[in-house]
C-alpha cells in the first residue's frame, strides 16, 4: 500500500541517496529506553544542583586541586597503558605462544574484577608488606602506597585492559595485506608495525585511549584502597565526590558535573582532531 | 591473652541473655514489657509474638556487637529476621535521608543523630554506649609507636579517618587535646578502612575506636591513649519514624539498652554510658 | 649460473598444495593462467617470500631465495621483489608521493633521497600532479599506475603482478593494460603476471603458464597454447571445443561418448582433439548432402548473446559450443531444449598429443 512522501523527504531521500529515515518500532523503542535510562540520571544532577551558590562552594571545596589530580593521574596512566598496552594487544592478536589464551584471559581480568579487590591486590603486591613492594622499600626506600604514584598504578591497572581489548580487536580485524605489502617493499616488522600497523588501527587506537582515559578519570574503587585518600595528594575527584557526599551533598552534586563537564569537554575536542579525521583515512 | 578473656565475657553475655529470656524487660516500651511478660508465663521457652522483617543501620565499629546482638534477638523471637548494614554513622545517615527502608539507627556520633531527627525520620535517641580512641598499629609495631606524641613524627605514617566522619572527628579532638600536629598519609572514610590499612602493614599506625582494636583480634596491636587526651563519643540509638514494624524495632532497641546489651557491648570494648 | 627466475617447488598453504615448476628469463614475460583457487597466487606469494615452500627452491639470477633442502630462506622485507597486489593494497593513510617512497625509505635511503626516487617514479608514470594524493582520491587506472611505480621504486629485479587489471572496468582495462604492457618490455628482469583472463595473458605475456588444480598443466607461447589447449579449462578460456580421446587412424573414439572423422594424422592412442565453435554448422534436420564427414544430433542446452553472435550451449555425443547469427537462431528456429544437427569438416579438426607440461628449469 502506497504512504506519502513529502517533497522535503523526497529532496533528501534524492539527495543523500539514503533510504526511509524513520526507525522500525523494534529497534527505536529499546533505543529510546536506553536514551532515557542513561540520560535521566544525569537531568537529576543538575536539576538537584545548588545553581545559586554553586561558586562559593566550589571554591571552599577542594574541588580544584582534586580535579588537577585526576586530569593528570588520568593522562599518565593512558600515556602508560599505550606504551604498554598496544605491544601487548599486538602479542595477543598477531602471534601464537603456548599459553595465550590463559595469558588474554589474565590481562583482561581487570575489567570483571570489583576494582576494590584491583586495590588489594595491588597492595599485595606492590604495597609495603606486598611481595614486591617490601623489596621496593627495603632497598630503594620506595614506598608507593598513598603516593600520586599509587594513584596512577591503580587507574592504569583498571583503565589499561580496556585499551589492550580496543586495540587487539583492532588488529585482528586490520587488513594483513597493507602488511604484506609493506613487507615485500623492504620494510622490517618494526617499520611495518610503524609506518603501517599502527596508522591503519589509528581510528581504534584513539577509541581505545580515549576509553582507557575515561575509565581513568572516573576511578575510584582501586585507587582508594591502593592510594588512600588525601587532599591534594591521591585524593581524586571521585574520592573527592563520594567523601563531600558525606559532609556536603550539594557540593558532592557540583563536583560530579566538574568532572563530567570537564570529561565531555575532553572527549569532544579529542573527537573532533582524531577520531574524526582517523574514520575519513 | 585477649582471646579467651573474649570467650569468657562472650558466654557472660550469652548467660544474661538467656535470664533477659524469662526475666527482667528493658526500660521503655510497653509492647516490649507486654511480650517479655508473656515469655515468663511460657516458662523461659524463647517465644514471642513478634513478627517481622527489620532492618538496623548501625556504624562501622559496631560490626561485632550488632553480628552478636541481632543473633541473639533473633534466638529470642523466631518470627523476627533482622538484617544489619554496617556503614559510617554518616553515610548511612545519608541513606536515611534519602529514604532507605530501616527500622533503627545507631550512630557513632550524637552529631550525625541530630541531623536524623531534626529531619523528622526518628525520636528520643538514647546513648547506649561511649567508645574511646586508641592507636592501632601493625603487629610487631614497626613504626615504634608508643604513645600518640608519636604520630607527630614525620617518620611515622599514619592513617586518620576523613574529618567528617565521628571517627575522624573524634581523632582530630585528641590530636587537639594533645596539642600535636599530625600529617596523615591518608584519610580513609570510615574506621574499618582504617583498621585494614593498619591490618595490612601499609601504615605504621592509625587512630581508631578502642572496640575496632579489640574486634581485630591479633590482626593489630593497640597502644593506649591517656585518659588525659583521649576523647569519647556518644552512640545514640533510635528506632526510626518510618519503620513497617515499630514494635519489633522498639524491641531491638530494648535489648542493646538491657543487661544483655550492655554486656555485649562491653565485652566489644565500649564503655558503659 | 641460471639467469632469471627459477621456481621448482612445493607451496603448501593449509590444505592446499601447490606444485610449481617454472622459469623466468630476465626481461621476459611469463603469465600464470588459470582458474580462482589453482595456486596462482600462492606462487606469488612463494616468490615474494610471504610463504615459505616447503620442499624444492626457489633462485634468482642464481641466489638462493628459499631453499627446503638447505633450510635457506630470504625474508620478504630482503628479497629484490617487487609486487603489485591483486586489489593493489596501496597504503590508504600515505599519499601517491609518500606510496611510492616507501621501499626506498624502508631500504634505507633518506627522506629526501626517497622522495626524489619516488619524484622519478611517478614523473615517468605520469602521475606527478596526483602526487599528494591519498589512494581513495584515486580512479582505478591511476591507482593501477601507482601500483606499479611503488613496486619499480624499490628496484626489484623481479616484478609480480597478481591480477593487475581485475579491478578496473573494461574501458580503463583496455588503456592499462596497453601501458602495462610498455613497462613490462622496458623492465630488465623477469615478470610474472598471474592472471584468470585470457586475453590479458595473451597480450601482456610473452609465454604462458597453465596452473590448475595446483599443478603446471601447460606452457607455451600464447599461440601455441590457443591453438592446442592441453584441457578443457584452457580450451574453455579460449572459446574452443575440447575433447580427449583415443585415435585409430583417421577416427577418434572420443572419451565422453561419440566419434568424430579427423585429418589423417596417423596418430594411435590417447591424443586431444580441437574443435571451433565456428567450424560447426548447425541444422535444423538431418543434413543429406553435406561434405561434411561428421554428423550428429544434439540438444539446446543453452543461448548465450556475445557481442554479434549467439553462443549455443549443445549437449550430445560430443556436446559442443557453437556460434551463429542471431539471424541463423531466428532462421533455424531454435529454441532451448529443441532437437538440433551438428557438421563438422574433417579438415577443420585440430588433433594433437597431450604433451606433458614440459618447462621448467632443466640445470
Amino acid at each position: 500500500m502506497p504512504t506519502t512522501l513529502s517533497p522535503r523527504e523526497r529532496t533528501r531521500r534524492a539527495r543523500t541517496g539514503a533510504g526511509s529515515r524513520s526507525a522500525p518500532v523494534p529497534l527505536l523503542a529499546p533505543a529510546l529506553v536506553g536514551i532515557l535510562f542513561l540520560v535521566l540520571p544525569l537531568v537529576g544532577l543538575l536539576l538537584r544542583a545548588p545553581w545559586a551558590d554553586a561558586w562559593t562552594s566550589l571554591r571552599g571545596s577542594a574541588a580544584g586541586e582534586a580535579l588537577r589530580l585526576s586530569l593528570w593521574t588520568s593522562t599518565v596512566a593512558t600515556v602508560i597503558s599505550l606504551l604498554v598496552g598496544v605491544p601487548l594487544a599486538w602479542l595477543l592478536a598477531r602471534t601464537v605462544f603456548p599459553g595465550q589464551r590463559l595469558v588474554r584471559a589474565l590481562v583482561t581480568l581487570p575489567l570483571v574484577l570489583p576494582p576494590v579487590v584491583g586495590g588489594v591486590a595491588l597492595l599485595m603486591a606492590f604495597g609495603r608488606s606486598g611481595f614486591i613492594g617490601q623489596h621496593l622499600d627495603r632497598w630503594f626506600g620506595v614506598t608507593l602506597p598513598f603516593t600520586p604514584a599509587a594513584v596512577v598504578i591503580a587507574e592504569t591497572f583498571v583503565a589499561m585492559p580496556f585499551l589492550v581489548v580496543t586495540v587487539e580487536g583492532a588488529l585482528r580485524a586490520a587488513d594483513r595485506g597493507f602488511e604484506e605489502a609493506a613487507e615485500t617493499l623492504g620494510a622490517g616488522r618494526m617499520t611495518v608495525f610503524r609506518r603501517v600497523t599502527l596508522p591503519l588501527i589509528g581510528p581504534s587506537l584513539a577509541a581505545g585511549a580515549v576509553l582507557c582515559w575515561a575509565r581513568a578519570l572516573g576511578e575510584f574503587g582501586a585507587t582508594i584502597t591502593f592510594a588512600g585518600s588525601f587532599p591534594g595528594r591521591t585524593q581524586t575527584m571521585p574520592i573527592a565526590v563520594y567523601y563531600a557526599l558525606e559532609a556536603d551533598p550539594d557540593a558532592a552534586i557540583l563536583l560530579s558535573l566538574v568532572l563530567l563537564l570537564v570529561s565531555v569537554a575532553v572527549l569532544l575536542a579529542l573527537r573532533d582532531r582524531w577520531l574524526r579525521a582517523g574514520s575519513a583515512a | 591473652m585477649r582471646r579467651p578473656a573474649l570467650a569468657l565475657v562472650t558466654a557472660v553475655a550469652g548467660l544474661a541473655l538467656a535470664a533477659c529470656g524469662g526475666g527482667a524487660p528493658g526500660p521503655g516500651a510497653g509492647a516490649t514489657g507486654a511480650s517479655a511478660t508473656r515469655g515468663t508465663t511460657t516458662a523461659g521457652s524463647p517465644t514471642s509474638d513478634l513478627s517481622g522483617d527489620i532492618t538496623v543501620l548501625a556504624a562501622a565499629s559496631l560490626t561485632e556487637s550488632f553480628t552478636t546482638l541481632a543473633e541473639r534477638f533473633e534466638a529470642a523471637h523466631p518470627g523476627v529476621s533482622v538484617t544489619v548494614s554496617f556503614a559510617a554513622s554518616s553515610t548511612l545517615a545519608a541513606q536515611i535521608a534519602d529514604g532507605a527502608p530501616a527500622d533503627v539507627y545507631a550512630s557513632a556520633s550524637a552529631t550525625t543523630m541530630d541531623d536524623v531527627t531534626a529531619a523528622g525520620h526518628a525520636d528520643d535517641p538514647v546513648v547506649f554506649a561511649v567508645n574511646s580512641m586508641q592507636i592501632a598499629v601493625p603487629p610487631g609495631n614497626p613504626g615504634d609507636v608508643t604513645g600518640v606524641e608519636d604520630l607527630a613524627d614525620p617518620a611515622v605514617t599514619t592513617a586518620l579517618c576523613q574529618p567528617e566522619v565521628p571517627c575522624g572527628a573524634t581523632a582530630a579532638q585528641v590530636l587537639t587535646h594533645a596539642g600535636l600536629t599530625v600529617r596523615p598519609v591518608t584519610l580513609e572514610p570510615n574506621v574499618k578502612a582504617v583498621l585494614s590499612k593498619v591490618r595490612l602493614g601499609e601504615v605504621d599506625a592509625g587512630v581508631v575506636y578502642v572496640t575496632d582494636v579489640l574486634a581485630a583480634g591479633d590482626d593489630v596491636e593497640g597502644v593506649e591513649i591517656p585518659g588525659a587526651v583521649n576523647a569519647t563519643t556518644d552512640y545514640p540509638i533510635a528506632t526510626l519514624s518510618r519503620s513497617q514494624h515499630p514494635d519489633v524495632a522498639a524491641a531491638f532497641v530494648d535489648l542493646v539498652l538491657s543487661p544483655t546489651g550492655a554486656g555485649v557491648l562491653s565485652a566489644a570494648g565500649f564503655a558503659p554510658r | 649460473m641460471i639467469d632469471g627466475l627459477v621456481v621448482d617447488a612445493r607451496v603448501v598453504r593449509g590444505a592446499f598444495t601447490l606444485d610449481a615448476r617454472l622459469r623466468a628469463a630476465p626481461g621476459e614475460v611469463v603469465a600464470v593462467l588459470g582458474p580462482n583457487g589453482a595456486g596462482k597466487s600462492t606462487l606469488l606469494s612463494a616468490v615474494a617470500g610471504l610463504t615459505p615452500v616447503s620442499a624444492g627452491r626457489i633462485l634468482l639470477d642464481g641466489q638462493v631465495l628459499d631453499d627446503a633442502g638447505s633450510g635457506a630462506f630470504l625474508d620478504a622485507a630482503h628479497r629484490p621483489v617487487g609486487v603489485v597486489f591483486q586489489g593493489l593494497r596501496l597504503f590508504p593513510h600515505l599519499s601517491v608521493l609518500d606510496n611510492v617512497a616507501f621501499a626506498p625509505r624502508a631500504r634505507g635511503a633518506g627522506r629526501a633521497r626517497s622522495r626524489a626516487v619516488a619524484h622519478d617514479w611517478i614523473s615517468r608514470l605520469g602521475l606527478v600532479e596526483l602526487a599528494d594524493r591519498r589512494p581513495g582520491a584515486l580512479s582505478g587506472g591511476q591507482a593501477q599506475r601507482v601500483a606499479l611505480a611503488r613496486a619499480l621504486a624499490g628496484d626489484p629485479a623481479v616484478l609480480l603482478l597478481d591480477e593487475p587489471l581485475s579491478a578496473l572496468d573494461a574501458r580503463t582495462r583496455l588503456d592499462v593494460q596497453g601501458e602495462l604492457k610498455r613497462h613490462l618490455s622496458g623492465f630488465a628482469g623477469p615478470s610474472l603476471v598471474v592472471t584468470h583472463d585470457p586475453v590479458e595473458a595473451l597480450v601482456l605475456a610473452d609465454r604462458l603458464v597453465v596452473v590448475e588444480h595446483g599443478r603446471v598443466v601447460q606452457e607455451g607461447t600464447p599461440a601455441h597454447v590457443a591453438r592446442r589447449p592441453a584441457t578443457e579449462y584452457v580450451a574453455r578460456l579460449i572459446g574452443l571445443n575440447l575433447y580427449p580421446g583415443t585415435a585409430d587412424g583417421d577416427e577418434v573414439r572420443l572419451d565422453g561418448g561419440g566419434t568424430l572423422v579427423v585429418p589423417q594424422h596417423g596418430e594411435h592412442g590417447p591424443v586431444l582433439v580441437a574443435l571451433r565453435p565456428s567450424a560447426i554448422v548447425v541444422s535444423p534436420h538431418r543434413p543429406d548432402a553435406s561434405s561434411a564427414r561428421n554428423t550428429w544430433p544434439a540438444t539446446v542446452a543453452g543461448l548465450t548473446m556475445l557481442a554479434d553472435r549467439v553462443r549455443l550451449d549443445l549437449v550430445g555425443a560430443p556436446s559442443a559450443l557453437v556460434d551463429v547469427t542471431p539471424a541463423a537462431v531466428a532462421e533455424l528456429g531454435i529454441v532451448a531444449g529443441g532437437q538440433v544437427w551438428l557438421s563438422a569438416k574433417a579438415t577443420e579438426i585440430e588433433v594433437y598429443q597431450p604433451s606433458a607440461p614440459t618447462a621448467g628449469p632443466q640445470p
